[in-house]
Parts: C-alpha cells; sequence; structure tokens
C-alpha cells in the first residue's frame, strides 16, 4: 500500500474498528492477568497492562487503550491517559525489572489528555517520569505503534531498545490538527500538515527514528489481523532473543545511544 | 448652531507660572530636540518615549525602564517577574567574568525540510543576537562551579528542537563528567513543532541524560521560569532533585487555551501559576528573583 498518502494513514490509525492494544495482548500472548492502579491515585483504564506469556516465557504487558465502539471509548478516555495512567505503567515496568521480565508497550493515543485534573496531579511529571526510569530499566523493553502515536503522551511508554511502527500507525510530536493550528494557525490544515510533517512509518524508518516497519493488509491490520499478529509475534521473540544477550549494563548504555543520537 | 468650538488664540489661558516669552522659548527648544533626533534616529519622538518607559503588563503602571533594569527587570511596583533573556539571567546568576559558553556550534536543524523555517532561524538570530533557545556553559555561582544551561523565550518561544536538545544533553554530559553541580532555568512553549519527531526525541533524550546524571550521585537544580510548558515540562523541568519557580510562572504541560477547550469552562484565577504547583506539591520552593543567586549557593554548598 506504498501509494497511500500520509493523511491516508492517519485515517486508518484511528479507525474505530482497527484492532487496539487488548487485541494484540489477547492473541500475540496467552495467560495475561490484567493488573490495576498506580497505588497512589486511581486506575486509569486508558492504559492497560499486567503480565503474560509468550510462549513459555512470562513478559510484562503495557498498552494504550481506545475503544472500538463509542461508548467503550468513552470509557477508554479515547486512549487519553491521565497522570495515574503514566504511573500505572511505570509501576508495572518496575514490576518487571524485580522479577527480570521483558516489557512490550504497544502505543495508541491522540495525545495525553489535557485536562485540569490531569495538570493538578502533574501531566508533565509523570510523563518525565517515565522516560527517564525506563531509559534505566534493566530489562529489554520493546516499544510498538499500532495506531496513533502522537506527543509526549506516546512517549511517555516508548522509550525502548526497539521501536516498532505498523505500516499504517502514525507516530509525531502532535495530532495534525494541532500542528496546523499552530503553524499554519488553521486546523482544516491538518491534511497538509500530515503530508509535511514526516509522520508515516516509512518516514521515521527512513530517518531513524524506529527500527521495524510491520506491514499490514489492504484497507488496514483488521483485514488479516491473524497475520499481523503473527509477524509482530515473531519479531518480539526475535528481538528479545537478540536482546537478552546484553549485559544490564550493556543493555542500558545501547538504550543511552540510541536516543542520543537522534537529532545529533 | 452658532456654538464657539475653538477659543481665539488671545484667549488662551497663559501658564500660571511662566511668562508668555520663556514659555514659547522652550516650545521652540523641544520642538528643535524632537526634530533633531527624528532625522538622526529615524524614529517618531513617542517611540523614543516608549523606549525608555514601559508599562507593567500586571499593575498597569508606567515604568521607567531603567529603574526596572536596575531591579533585575522585576517590577518595583508590584514585583512581578518580568521575562529574561538568556544573557541578562546569566549575568544576574553566574559570577562576572566566569561564564564559559559550551555547544556554541550546535545550530538549528531542519530533519522535515519545513518551509521557511530556517529563514525565520536566520531572522531570529539576527533580531536576538542569539543562536538558538538555550545558552550553556561553565560557571561560578558566588564561587562554586556549576554548569549552567539558561533557556531564552525571545527565541521561537524557548521552544525545544534537535539544537536545545543537544545543547541541554551536552551541559548535563559536561556536568557527570567534571562532576559538577548542574543548574537549568527553564523557559519554553514547548517542543518545537518545526523539527517534528526529531523535537519529540530530544524529551527522551533529555531525560535519559538526566537518568544518567541521576545514577552519577550529582545535584540537578531545575529552576521554572515564566512559561514552561509542554515538553519541557514533560521532560527535564520536571526532574530536578530540586525544582525551584519564580514566583506566578505558569507552568503546566497543556496550556491553558487547551485545557479550556477540553474542558469547556474558565479555568479558575491563579490555575497553573507557580502558587498552585507549590500547594499540588510539584515544587519545592518559589524563589524571588533577588534571591535567586544566594538560595543556589545555599543548596548547592549543602550538596558538598
Amino acid at each position: 500500500m506504498a501509494d497511500l498518502s500520509a493523511w491516508d494513514r492517519v485515517t486508518l490509525a484511528r479507525m474505530l474498528e482497527r484492532p487496539k492494544s487488548l487485541d494484540y495482548i489477547n492473541n500475540i500472548f496467552t495467560d495475561f492477568i490484567e493488573l490495576h492502579g498506580d497505588r497512589n491515585f486511581g486506575d486509569d483504564k486508558s492504559i492497560v497492562g499486567g503480565i503474560a506469556k509468550l510462549d513459555d516465557i512470562s513478559v510484562t504487558v503495557i498498552g494504550e487503550q481506545k475503544g472500538k465502539k463509542a461508548k467503550e471509548n468513552m470509557e477508554r478516555n479515547f486512549g487519553m491517559p491521565n497522570p495515574e495512567g503514566y504511573r500505572k505503567a511505570l509501576r508495572l515496568m518496575k514490576q518487571a525489572e524485580k522479577f527480570k521480565r521483558p516489557i512490550i508497550t504497544f502505543i495508541d493515543t491522540p495525545g495525553a489528555y489535557p485536562g485540569m485534573g490531569a495538570e493538578e496531579r502533574g501531566q508533565g511529571e509523570a510523563i518525565a517520569r517515565n522516560m527517564l526510569e525506563m531509559s534505566n530499566l534493566k530489562v529489554p523493553i520493546i516499544c510498538i505503534v499500532i495506531g496513533e502515536g502522537s506527543s509526549g503522551g506516546a512517549l511517555a511508554i516508548a522509550v525502548g531498545d526497539k521501536i516498532v511502527m505498523l505500516e499504517n500507525a502514525v507516530y509525531s510530536i502532535l495530532s495534525p490538527e494541532g500542528f496546523a493550528s499552530i503553524l499554519y494557525k488553521d486546523a482544516s490544515k491538518a491534511k497538509d500538515a500530515a503530508e509535511n510533517m514526516k509522520m508515516t512509518a516509512k518516514d521515521l524508518k527512513n530517518m531513524k527514528i524506529i527500527d521495524k516497519i510491520i506491514d499490514e493488509p489492504d484497507g488496514g491490520a483488521q483485514n488479516d489481523f491473524n497475520q499481523v499478529v503473527k509477524e509482530l509475534k515473531q519479531y518480539i521473540k526475535e528481538s528479545i532473543k537478540e536482546l537478552s544477550k546484553y549485559s544490564e549494563e550493556e543493555l542500558i548504555e545501547n538504550r543511552y545511544q540510541k536516543f542520543r543520537i537522534m537529532g545529533k | 448652531m452658532g456654538t464657539v468650538l475653538f477659543f481665539p488664540r488671545e484667549k488662551r489661558e497663559p501658564s500660571p507660572n511662566l511668562p508668555n516669552e520663556v514659555e514659547k522659548l522652550i516650545i521652540d527648544k523641544v520642538k528643535k530636540v524632537n526634530k533633531q533626533e527624528k532625522s538622526v534616529k529615524n524614529e517618531k519622538a513617542s517611540d523614543m518615549l516608549i523606549g525608555k518607559w514601559i508599562k507593567c503588563d500586571n499593575c498597569k503602571e508606567i515604568l521607567y525602564k531603567e529603574d526596572v533594569h536596575k531591579n533585575l527587570s522585576v517590577c518595583p511596583n508590584c514585583g512581578k517577574h518580568f521575562r529574561l533573556s538568556a544573557r541578562r539571567r546569566i549575568k544576574q546568576i553566574a559570577d562576572e567574568g566566569t561564564f564559559e559558553e559550551i555547544g556554541k556550534d550546535i545550530l538549528t536543524k531542519d530533519p522535515l525540510k519545513f518551509e521557511g523555517y530556517l529563514k525565520k532561524v536566520e531572522s531570529l538570530k539576527e533580531k536576538t543576537k542569539i543562536e538558538e533557545a538555550v545558552k550553556c556553559g561553565t560557571c561560578k555561582i558566588n564561587g562554586e562551579d556549576v554548569v549552567l544551561a539558561v533557556m531564552d523565550g525571545n527565541f521561537l518561544m524557548g521552544s525545544m528542537g534537535s539544537a536545545v536538545g543537544e545543547r541541554i544533553t551536552l551541559a548535563i554530559e559536561t556536568s557527570i563528567l567534571k562532576r559538577l553541580p548542574l543548574i537549568i532555568f527553564c523557559v519554553s512553549g514547548g517542543a518545537r513543532m518545526q523539527e517534528g519527531i526529531v523535537s519529540l526525541m530530544q524529551m527522551a533524550k533529555t531525560s535519559a541524560a538526566l537518568a544518567k546524571h541521576n545514577q552519577s550521585g550529582l545535584l540537578y537544580i531545575s529552576v521554572l521560569t515564566d512559561p514552561t510548558t509542554g515538553g519541557v515540562t514533560a521532560s527535564f523541568a520536571s526532574l530536578g532533585d530540586i525544582i525551584l519557580a519564580e514566583p506566578n510562572a505558569l507552568i503546566g504541560f497543556a496550556g491553558p487555551r487547551v485545557i479550556e477547550q477540553t474542558m469547556k469552562q474558565k479555568l479558575p484565577e491563579g490555575f497553573q501559576r507557580s502558587e498552585f504547583l507549590l500547594e499540588h506539591g510539584f515544587i519545592d520552593k518559589i524563589v524571588e528573583r533577588k534571591d535567586m543567586k544566594d538560595v543556589l549557593t545555599q543548596i548547592i554548598r549543602l550538596h558538598k
């Protein structure tokens, strides 16, 4: 599907029927047990997480979760996490480190929630803290952008050893609408913005921001979900095997260098 | 209508203490001076006045610019902390003649080939006489060696693109290498849109560098000034061992307008201001500009 425009992919990435984090979690892994809460304020339904089996190894899985129907999407706050969501993710990641489990994160968010409560509870601090802690975790981290990866809200669970995108996923500093309203003073120019933002998987691979693109069938991942799951599972397994060769120090230093060279 | 709109000239009252002749002389003199300066500086007389005076946007008092500068760019009337250029800030914080800049050769990049971006940067450079939105270096503060990074809001709102991220990272790494305390003065509208995803990644890069800094057991003091928002709040600004803020600075992740649109309501007075953040537990202390250098010194010495 090489002839799709960036805006076409934005549209595909946002489709309600597109597979969400829990679809990937339930189909790639077995024995998933969901764990809740940040032990501080609450349980954010826009981020799910827990422990599961990848064939015979235990892993920690975390994902930003949108709904597939309007009502569920509202319950999930359209996949826009509050600080407690990021803090739940961090708690589960620290737990993974303690029990030496690899971490797999699924990114799918229009951005961190810009609400009053989010500000009162330190949205900026929560995102910053996650990035700092993730860059220091002693276990392999694989981050997969499955739909929309927008702004710091995406990056807060996307500091890892391998950054992967589905073919029609997008990853950017801000939504094209937000970008257009800031730089073109006109949110309706979102289409133009999308073309100029270099936000597609191919763009990001060329810019060496991501490591791998997972192919999708025509019309999007939902049209042959099993195939996408199979390819993704294969990639996760290979990556964990590869990353397991490194000592903890090497793993952390390589991860540091991975981000260190961006924009250098 | 037979109303007389203008008094005939001879009926105008003369100034009480001045004979007409003297008054005329003064007026002529002022006219002459204005005319001369106009031709020399190519400025209107009113612009010259505005050039020397500013109006405080908080208390509305008209202030003599030089008085404000002498008062560290704080309103002598109401205490409002005006925004500072990096150059002025460094002058206030670093011991005279000790600041040695690092990373000066790290300049703006254009990864998106975004139309008009580099042109805009060039004209800004000329206008502001600075080359990017942060100035980093080593210096002494009351004799204590530190690494100091100071952002500048005059350069594309202090936004963080690759150059800012790279300079900040270099400052952090220098601090680790030389085992010196690190101080970052933040002022920023957030990640720089024109560099797209590369700007976003600077958040991860600077945070990762601070993770290393943290592991090294070194002190990092983050100072938040008006405004500190977006991707800078969501990275190094919020990661200080100790976080200070100037009074009444706007500090937040999402901008107030975005939040108002989301919540469909007006935000309460003082929302996202330093005092609000202190109350909610996200900063350690609010420090007035006149005390900043001494407070920084005290904290540095407490870590020796």
